[in-house]
């Protein structure tokens, strides 16, 4: 008889229109609870906005970006939307897919139906980067209402802040590829995320790390998200925006495909 | 050779050491009712996840419709309907809802789905509950949407592994009363059970697996003729267990001692309920042999280590 080989988890991703159905199943559940979920989701971050950026700006005064001085709320507000891009990314990637991978085996039903695993995993990463956008867009909303900034090139920052989202889709997939349980993911956040949030640039200039911290901090994607959108908060374009946007696709695609054999692996059985 | 819907050959899937099927072969004619009975470890679940190209069998083939799987899962997935051990219905929809949305994994238009909705849940019994949520069903009500679910795309196949475990038995009359309606509109099932009743009522052929090995195959009526003596008198109460060593055991074929029970198998009851009169303190059950004795008898009344 024919002897079958199981084929390699890291072969390339078969993806197709099948992930469509997918996507609209989670944006159907999303729908009913948008508005409770969207104080959830920008509340927190703008009360860092506020706090720190008022409170810690009247003693900071301006911060200088690339020879610019600028107030400390924008410096603050600039970075801190990639923050929450991230975030929202990597909470609805961890333990919102979890839930629905693992705890309701809402994934082994639709592998049931002709979609294949390839396009789930497709679909929720689009829904987390969704998400991020989501969140994104509502806070961007109230800092034109604060008057932070008004740079047309804002326009601009939201598709890149997609791509922010999606990066980070990406990398959080694979951490729920190797998850038992949701207490995995505060590893993920308590050693990955927030120190990340402290070496990125976010609440004060690089220059102020040690050169060694710097160099590594160079590699973040945080650290790359910051570098693309902070120039278009202060209506400039980033001087060198080839090298974060090289970064941010490795993380993307190099995340997805581990994700993808990891989630493979975890289904083969 | 009668083209066979679903076709399995020479199936073997081993994990580690542990062989979970082995050598298995087995073919479904169309509107056939196959059940695949079996104790738990069996290789049941396994066999159903290669059927449906989630497992990739270490040797052998699935052909389904005349394709093969694993290469064309999403053709022959297009045509299956499934109902899996566990439920996997989606918490955050009411029933319509998740018929909708499953629908659409069949690349099905929403107005397409719509029309079929009101039918799969009146098939369902489940009219009245549209817009409940499967948290507010009972067990019986979740496996029938579960089943009306699967049934979404129109299937021609439908691959129900253990639809009615855990159903009280109004519950588990009415999905075989479902299970029958599908079976007259000519569809094909491929059945996996642990109760014989659903297996002897709703089944044209069995298939007996144990330790991943086929170990008897035909209609059920026939494997019980084929195994057994057709008459069974249950004996118990105290001093029953005695009996098996009497001389009253020669009036029986077999005998067979289970917990504090003795089973006599026989050709023929008469003489030794005769004899079993001089006992009145022991209570007796004559009966027909049925498929509980005969999965018994080929896969023994051991429980299970690691079941």
């Amino acid at each position: 008889m024919s002897g079958q080989v199981n084929p390699s988890v890291w072969r390339a991703p078969a993806l197709s229109w099948r992930w469509w159905p997918v996507f609209r199943r989670n944006w159907l559940v999303w729908k009913k609870l948008a508005i409770p979920s969207l104080v959830g989701n920008i509340a927190e971050p703008l009360m860092w906005l506020v706090a720190f950026g008022y409170g810690m700006g009247a003693l900071v005064g301006k911060v200088t970006v690339d020879g610019v001085q600028v107030p400390y709320i924008l410096f603050l507000a600039s970075g801190s939307i990639c923050m929450s891009a991230m975030n929202a990314a990597s909470f609805e990637a961890l333990y919102s897919a979890f839930s629905r991978m693992h705890v309701q085996k809402t994934w082994d039903g639709i592998m049931n139906a002709p979609v294949n695993l390839d396009d789930i995993v497709m679909a929720e990463m689009l829904w987390a980067a969704f998400k991020s956008v989501f969140t994104v867009t509502a806070i961007l909303g109230v800092m034109l209402a604060l008057g932070i900034s008004y740079s047309p090139k804002l326009l601009v920052a939201w598709p890149v802040l997609l791509g922010v989202g999606i990066t980070f889709s990406c990398v959080a997939l694979i951490f729920n590829a190797l998850a038992k349980g949701y207490d995995f993911f505060t590893y993920y956040f308590t050693l990955f995320l927030t120190p990340m949030m402290f070496l990125s640039g976010i609440f004060f200039p690089l220059e102020q790390l040690p050169a060694v911290v710097r160099d590594i901090s160079q590699w973040l994607p945080l650290t790359n998200a910051v570098a693309l959108v902070r120039p278009l908060f202060m209506d400039q374009w980033p001087v060198d925006w080839l090298r974060p946007v090289t970064v941010l696709t490795l993380y993307a695609v190099g995340g997805f495909w581990v994700a993808l054999a990891l989630t493979r692996k975890r289904f083969r059985a | 050779m009668p083209e066979s819907i679903l076709s399995v050959q020479n199936l073997v899937k081993r994990y580690g050491d542990a062989t979970a099927v082995s050598d298995l072969s087995f073919a479904i004619a169309p509107g056939e009712c196959l059940g695949v009975i079996g104790p738990n470890g069996a290789g049941k679940t396994t066999t159903i996840r290669m059927c449906l190209g989630l497992t990739v069998p270490d040797e052998g083939t699935v052909t389904a419709f005349g394709l093969p799987m694993p290469r064309d899962a999403l053709a022959i997935k297009a045509q299956l309907g499934v109902v899996s051990q566990m439920d996997t219905l989606d918490p955050d929809f009411n029933c319509a809802e998740n018929l909708l949305v499953y629908g659409r994994y069949f690349g099905m238009k929403d107005a397409q789905i719509r029309e079929r909705i009101p039918s799969l849940l009146e098939f369902a019994s489940l009219t009245s509950k549209a817009n409940a949520k499967p948290g507010e069903l009972s067990g019986g009500m979740k496996r029938r949407l579960s089943l009306a679910r699967a049934l979404v795309n129109n299937p021609r196949l439908l691959l129900l592994d253990e639809p009615t475990t855990g159903l009280d038995p109004q519950a588990r009359h009415l999905m075989w009363e479902r299970l029958q309606l599908l079976l007259q509109q000519g569809k094909s099932i491929l059945l996996t059970t642990h109760f014989m009743d659903e297996a002897e009522r709703l089944c044209h052929r069995l298939l007996v697996v144990d330790h991943g090995k086929k170990i008897a195959e035909g209609a059920p009526r026939d494997l019980i003729r084929q195994y057994l003596e057709p008459d069974v008198v249950e004996v118990y109460g105290s001093g029953a267990l005695a009996l098996a060593d009497l001389p009253l055991k020669a009036l029986a074929a077999r005998v067979e001692v289970s917990g504090e029970t003795v089973f006599f198998y026989t050709q023929d009851a008469k003489p030794l309920l005769q004899a079993l009169a001089a006992y009145p303190a022991l209570r007796t059950l004559h009966r027909p042999a049925n498929l509980e004795d005969l999965f018994l008898k080929l896969t023994g009344r051991q429980i299970r280590e690691d079941a």
